[in-house]
């Protein structure tokens, strides 16, 4: 065990620019678009991918040997609050949920810590990118989506502003225990109200929109903008169908552009209706109970698996699990596989979908010639827990470290057992 | 009997409502009444059981002088012929809280809990008031006696209710025409017990169900302890508790299980409750028979659900549809098994809901008779009061109905409810039966008019050949009044007229819509009304009632599932043992025992199960599982050892079925991490089907929670006052418990007598290495210290929980001698878990610690098998040794490696069939097995899951048919299920 060594590298400083071509050679390529390339080569030069193919493609600059190796795009993690919050019980430490029921202008981005040791440690797993979430209130704010090796957010961020996120109201609720009333479910009174709130916030800033320049600025009904004229998504959190029903209906209806899905308990019940309007999922990671006591004990696992084979444009989150949790994205992926869906299709659950379903697929997601080198070398499988060890990683053609806090403490730990 | 003298003279200094014979009396004559009254020719039923055609009831002074069918009726007795008329002695309701108030909540104190008594001179806690007498708070409420008599009761028991131990309760007639003096019948009618804190005190302890049960242990063992002359100090509520012993004991339970929790309490401390069940004892009627106790079962059978909207229907469980279909069967269930029950109208809104429901449990087949006696002579010797009430017999108060036909048939009357011998009329019996068909001549016309329903109660319906008009009829003091409005002119008719004795006809006055008024008559035609066509349609609706199943819950088994005799053959078999993974090999279980492991075994009989391509291991164990419970922590004290999880274990809860289709076979209940000593474990095998004595090990190794840290010290909630606060607090707490248990042990041993404490038992079997210490940990100075402490009581640590700096100290802990049973990965949720790593597990198996991975979590256990994986990714730990980390390691924590953890000949056959590497990520639970019995086959499941759908569509059917006929029905509602973890409190 001494091989490990003793210095640990230093952790959260960023890699420089990619300065020379590098090749990966002899790894098997998922592309993520539910292909894949035995014996590939992949080059990359200034932080582009420039070629990639079977094993007769030329290589260039330094060159990986990844023999026996799997090679991977970057995991994206949708819909967190990842480096908004280090430590969940430390308030002082929490920047994740701002006061207010309509607040599209609070954004992410500028509170997003880039130094944070949750966020390192989701590297060493590949989960190299992320959208950066606001939470709680009906909309929480606005989101910005940025990469894991950075100094600053400025430096982060890989689309600014992309999405708002709105918290669709339940047409059941919990019963309030710390008032008396027992805790079981029972209808939401307040359900059709809740709705008109929103719709009401909604046609405002489209009203506001439309007006004349020059008027008294109002910051929140000019974030809402960009969902009218399709810049922004919207992310709706609905977990039931009359809820997805309603929010779908209702917000096309009052000009929005983009909406998609979060959550998706039910959406395998509606799929033509998601299909129809054209609405993905990003849906809850399979590493949860069933909500209900009779549904079938694996609905949570192969709930992916519906929506995918439904036709739907599908991606994985874990919105309501803590952020450190975000690193056993790929092993949602995995889980999901096991039950049956082809393992290129649930690689693309946390790869080329999810950059589609969140606007990146321009640059991200998937293994293609001109797209960011945003890509990693695993020993094995990455969608299982056991053969998921990377040796590589890349985040715009940078080689970035593979060290955290944790792997630094390990290594001291070893070290002092060694010396013994 | 202080008080009872002291509430005399009270009673005297207010008024005298009926002058006793010894009392002066200034207001007129004292003259005696000492005629009799004969009821005669009546259906006497002078028990349920006892009836009397033609029978005579004798009555004077309030009291039956004599009941039968020869009976000498005095000279001055006043007679009155209840010819067709039946008599029934009047209902008994051991259960209510008639007149005395609910006590009033008291006023918070902000968030800070309230950890000391508010009383002085009483018991040490708050919620157990045994010294309360119902006698000092009680009001008659005339209001209420009336809607009791309404429904047929003469007398009641009540009590407050409120608090765990509620003191003495009061037997009340309802005699609004006499004084106390009279009607009450025993103001020390029994003890009141039940598993809920009063509302009066904000005192914490105890905040949990096993909490209670304990608190109660402590306070029948303190009682004797206290008769025995060892307190120093005067204890108002022992005193009391012992004065009344001899009383009999009520005990509200309210459910099924909690009946079970009770009467286990009784049996240890000689204590045969009358226990007050839920109305659900049908899902459990062998462990409820098996109890031997006295039940007082409520009949509120739960409204149909309003499922017209399927999007609010999914909210429902199967279990909560099939409670309204199965709860009618309770009663009839329950007498079926000779289970002793009264009935009472506890839980219903108003008493007069009683026959409606009672009128259901007979169409689901319970006995009338029964019925009666669960209101009469049963309650009657429950409250030991057989010689007074109940009967009609002899000496007996006269408390009885007098009623037109049977008493539970539906269209009887209740004429009148005599009680100590006073008349209260509810209907008049004298009131002529007019139901039948009429015809009226009115405005040039002739109606037809039927009257039918109850005799007292009529409805009417008025038709000209096929059209009907809307009609109100109201009859009484033989005086009948019909209205109805022609609906082809839209012209009223009023008609009103009396009733004469001996005619058939009736006649009146007939007000014409013009005003005018003129003559009419109302001939009755031949035939009789009957509603039989109604009666047949009943017939055709015959209650469909769904099979219960084990548990009765969706998922559950129609008949338990048995043992088999099996052969896996060519499996990949990881043995857990020296002999590593074995390719191609076969296993035979017999008589629920693993009996070979080899090549070409033979079946001999057993059943060949092919495993070729497939995994078989060893069932996953879950060293820190907190499902199956239905309390976590009690919170309520800073040490909490005299609680017990095996107290609250829940069959029921689908997380069982769940971690078996994850492959989990067993688990250890943990107390919850809310003090530094925690309560005692539970370990399981995840017998689904099965009660929770059937899941609880035998010969279960005995464990308690211990936990430091942050949740000990409050620290993550607003809490500055309790003890500890600090880490060093934390410490010093464990040396003055254990310092404590050392002196109650030599005492206990040098003889002298010693208040038995079930806390401090619990912590000597620490000290004695009879119980071992799973203990919740996150940092390594806590962990170190801890280790410290138990070795200078001289006992090891058995497990360190969490332990996420375990790998800090992995070397001291190999020293100690203690295992860890931690998270794969989980960290950054608080501040003490900074530091935590996913290569914590393989650090401390690389320094020889036996490692377990737990879960916590009722998600994350059903797949541990994934968990343990992560040790090959993060520390490079090999896949057999990830793979113990989830089964021979935890057996080896828990003491049971000896009985499960591995594949080895004698062991139980703990198994699990994967359909592929079960470490891998894409591996599925096939068959889960315990003992040789399969609790879990994915064929099966697949199975179920379509009799889930199939049941919930059925019962669905039912129930909107329900709310189409009118019934009553309730919007859905979720239930109340909780997800438990360490933390959670409330």
């Amino acid at each position: 065990m001494a091989v490990l060594g003793t210095t640990a590298i230093a952790q959260q400083t960023p890699a420089p620019k990619q300065t020379e071509a590098i090749t990966i050679t002899g790894a098997t390529a998922h592309i993520g678009d539910g292909t894949v390339i035995e014996n590939s080569v992949l080059v990359f030069e200034d932080g582009k991918i420039t070629a990639i193919g079977n094993a007769s493609t030329p290589t260039k600059g330094r060159t990986i040997n990844a023999q026996g190796k799997h090679l991977y795009p970057g995991f994206i993690a949708p819909a967190k609050s990842l480096g908004l919050v280090e430590v969940n019980a430390v308030r002082a430490s929490d920047d994740q949920d701002e006061l207010g029921e309509f607040i599209p202008n609070v954004r992410s981005l500028i509170a997003y810590n880039a130094e944070s040791k949750v966020v390192e440690s989701m590297r060493p797993n590949g989960v190299l990118l992320g959208q950066v979430a606001p939470q709680g209130g009906g909309i929480s704010g606005t989101s910005s989506i940025v990469q894991f090796d950075a100094w600053n957010w400025e430096d982060a961020a890989v689309k600014v502003d992309d999405g708002i996120h709105l918290n669709w109201p339940n047409s059941f609720r919990r019963g309030r225990w710390w008032l008396g009333e027992d805790r079981g479910y029972k209808p939401n009174k307040d359900y059709a109200k809740q709705i008109q709130e929103g719709v009401d916030f909604i046609l405002n800033a489209k009203a506001y929109g439309s007006g004349k320049a020059g008027e008294q600025p109002n910051e929140a009904y000019l974030a809402m903008q960009g969902l009218f004229d399709g810049s922004k998504k919207l992310y709706v959190y609905a977990q039931g169908e009359k809820e997805m029903i309603d929010a779908v209906t209702t917000l096309k209806e009052n000009g929005v552009q983009d909406v998609v899905i979060v959550g998706g308990y039910e959406a395998h019940k509606i799929i033509p209706f998601l299909k129809k309007n054209n609405i993905p999922v990003l849906v809850r990671q399979p590493h949860a109970l069933p909500q209900r006591e009779d549904d079938d004990y694996d609905l949570p696992y192969k709930l992916p698996k519906l929506l995918v084979e439904g036709g739907l444009l599908v991606g994985l989150q874990n919105a309501d699990m803590s952020n450190f949790q975000t690193r056993n994205l790929p092993f949602y992926a995995g889980h999901v596989a096991g039950q049956g869906l082809d393992k290129e299709k649930a690689l693309q659950l946390i790869t080329g979908n999810t950059a589609k379903i969140l606007g990146i697929d321009a640059n991200y997601g998937t293994l293609a010639v001109g797209k960011s080198a945003t890509l990693f070398v695993s020993e094995g499988d990455a969608l299982d827990m056991r053969t998921n060890i990377l040796t590589h990683a890349f985040i715009d053609g940078r080689e970035i470290s593979l060290e955290t806090h944790q792997t630094e403490l390990w290594k001291r730990y070893m070290e002092k057992y060694s010396r013994e | 009997m202080k008080n009872r003298i002291l509430w005399m003279l009270c009673f005297l200094s207010i008024s005298i409502a009926s002058a006793q014979e010894y009392f002066p009396d200034n207001g007129g004559l004292k003259e005696k009444n000492t005629n009799y009254t004969a009821f005669t020719n009546a259906t006497l039923y002078i028990t349920p059981t006892q009836v009397v055609k033609n029978g005579t009831l004798l009555i004077q002074n309030g009291k039956v002088v004599a009941s039968g069918k020869s009976v000498n009726i005095p000279s001055n007795a006043i007679e009155i012929d209840l010819q067709g008329k039946h008599i029934y002695p009047s209902f008994i309701d051991p259960y209510t809280d008639f007149g005395v108030d609910k006590p009033k909540r008291a006023e918070g104190n902000g968030r800070s809990p309230q950890y000391e008594a508010s009383r002085d001179g009483f018991y040490w806690n708050d919620h157990i008031m045994p010294e309360n007498e119902a006698i000092s708070k009680f009001d008659y409420d005339k209001k209420k006696a009336d809607e009791f008599r309404k429904a047929g009761f003469g007398v009641l028991n009540t009590h407050i209710m409120d608090g765990i131990a509620r003191g003495t309760g009061v037997l009340v007639a309802l005699n609004d025409d006499e004084g106390a003096g009279t009607r009450i019948i025993n103001d020390q009618s029994g003890q009141f017990f039940s598993f809920q804190k009063s509302v009066t005190s904000r005192q914490s302890y105890p905040t949990s169900l096993m909490g209670a049960m304990a608190l109660l242990r402590q306070m029948y063992s303190d009682a004797d302890w206290y008769a025995k002359g060892n307190s120093k100090t005067k204890d108002r509520s022992l005193e009391a508790l012992n004065a009344n012993k001899n009383l009999v004991s009520f005990f509200e339970a309210g459910s099924k299980d909690n009946n079970v929790r009770a009467d286990k309490i009784g049996d240890a401390y000689g204590v045969n409750y009358v226990i007050v069940g839920g109305g659900d004892e049908y899902e459990m009627l062998d462990a409820i028979k098996k109890s031997n106790a006295r039940y007082i079962i409520p009949l509120n059978f739960p409204d149909a659900y309003d499922v017209s909207n399927p999007y609010a229907e999914k909210y429902l469980s199967v279990a909560d549809m099939r409670e309204w279909n199965q709860a009618p069967m309770n009663p009839k269930w329950l007498s079926d098994n000779n289970v002793e029950f009264s009935l009472t109208t506890f839980e219903l809104k108003t008493p007069s809901e009683l026959k409606g429901n009672l009128m259901k449990a007979f169409t689901y087949g319970y006995d009338q008779t029964k019925a009666l006696e669960a209101l009469t002579t049963i309650p009657a010797a429950f409250l030991n009061a057989s010689d007074q009430i109940g009967s009609l017999q002899p000496g007996r108060f006269a408390n009885f109905l007098i009623t037109s036909g049977p008493i539970f048939d539906k269209e009887t009357t209740l004429y009148e409810n005599w009680v100590q011998g006073q008349k209260n009329v509810i209907n008049t019996k004298d009131q002529k039966d007019i139901r039948g068909n009429y015809k009226i001549s009115a405005g040039g016309k002739t109606y037809d008019v039927t009257l039918t329903g109850d005799v007292a109660k009529l409805k009417s319906e008025v038709s000209v050949g096929d059209t009907k008009y809307p009609s109100k009829i109201e009859y009484s003091d033989n005086w009948v009044s019909l209205s109805f409005t022609d609906e082809t002119t839209n012209e009223v008719f009023r008609t009103t007229g009396i009733i004469p004795k001996g005619d058939q006809n009736f006649s009146g006055r007939l007000l014409l819509p013009s005003g005018a008024e003129q003559e009419f008559m109302a001939v009755k035609q031949a035939g009789t009304v009957s509603e039989e066509k109604k009666d047949k349609k009943e017939e055709d609706n015959k209650n469909e009632v769904v099979p219960i199943t084990y548990p009765n819950v969706g998922y559950g088994f129609t008949t338990k599932p048995k043992q088999q005799n099996m052969l896996f053959k060519n499996a990949t078999v990881w043995t857990g043992e020296e002999a590593g993974v074995l390719q191609n090999a076969d296993v035979l279980v017999k008589d629920g025992k693993i009996v070979s492991v080899g090549k070409d075994l033979r079946a001999g009989g057993a059943t060949v199960i092919d495993a070729t391509g497939k995994h078989l291991t060893a069932g996953v164990i879950d060293e820190h599982s907190h499902i199956a419970a239905l309390s976590i922590n009690e919170a309520g004290h800073n040490s909490s050892a005299e609680v017990t999880i095996e107290d609250v274990v829940d069959p029921e809860d689908i997380n069982i079925y769940r971690n078996l289709a994850g492959g989990v076979t067993s688990i250890q209940i943990l107390h919850g991490s809310a003090n530094p000593i925690g309560g005692r474990s539970a370990i399981l095998k995840l017998k689904w089907g099965e009660d929770a004595d059937g899941l609880i090990y035998d010969n279960s190794p005995k464990f308690i929670k211990f936990a430091l840290g942050e949740n000990v010290k409050q620290s993550n909630w607003q809490s500055y006052s309790r003890f500890p606060q600090t880490r060093m607090g934390v410490e010093q707490m464990y040396v003055n418990y254990f310092n404590r248990a050392k002196e109650y042990e030599a005492k206990k041993k040098s003889g002298e007598n010693v208040r038995y404490d079930e806390e401090m038992e619990v912590l000597v079997e620490i000290l004695n290495g009879e119980r071992f210490i799973s203990c919740h940990s996150y940092v390594q100075s806590e962990i170190n210290m801890l280790m410290k402490v138990a070795e200078r009581f001289d006992f090891k640590i058995n497990t360190f929980t969490h332990i996420l700096e375990g790998y800090k100290v992995a070397d001291k802990m190999k020293q100690h001698g203690v295992g860890a049973s931690t998270f794969s990965d989980w960290w950054a949720y608080k501040y003490e878990v900074n530091d935590a790593i996913p290569y914590n597990a393989a650090i401390m198996a690389s320094e020889g610690l036996v490692v377990a991975i737990n879960s916590d979590d009722g998600e994350m256990s059903r797949r541990l098998n994934q968990e343990a994986a992560k040790g090959v990714k993060y520390g490079g730990m090999t896949e057999e040794e990830a793979w113990k980390m989830v089964t021979i390691n935890p057996a080896k924590l828990l003491h049971i490696d000896d009985r499960t953890g591995s594949i080895k000949e004698g062991k139980d056959a703990d198994l699990v069939l994967w359909s592929d590497h079960p470490l891998s990520v894409y591996a599925k639970a096939e068959k889960t097995i315990i003992d040789g019995v399969t609790y879990f086959d994915i064929e099966k499941d697949a199975q179920m899951r379509q009799n889930v759908k199939n049941e919930r569509n059925k019962l669905v059917k039912m129930m909107l048919d329900e709310k189409n006929g009118g019934a009553k029905t309730r919007a859905p509602k979720g239930k109340d299920k909780r997800e438990f973890h360490c933390e959670t409190i409330n």
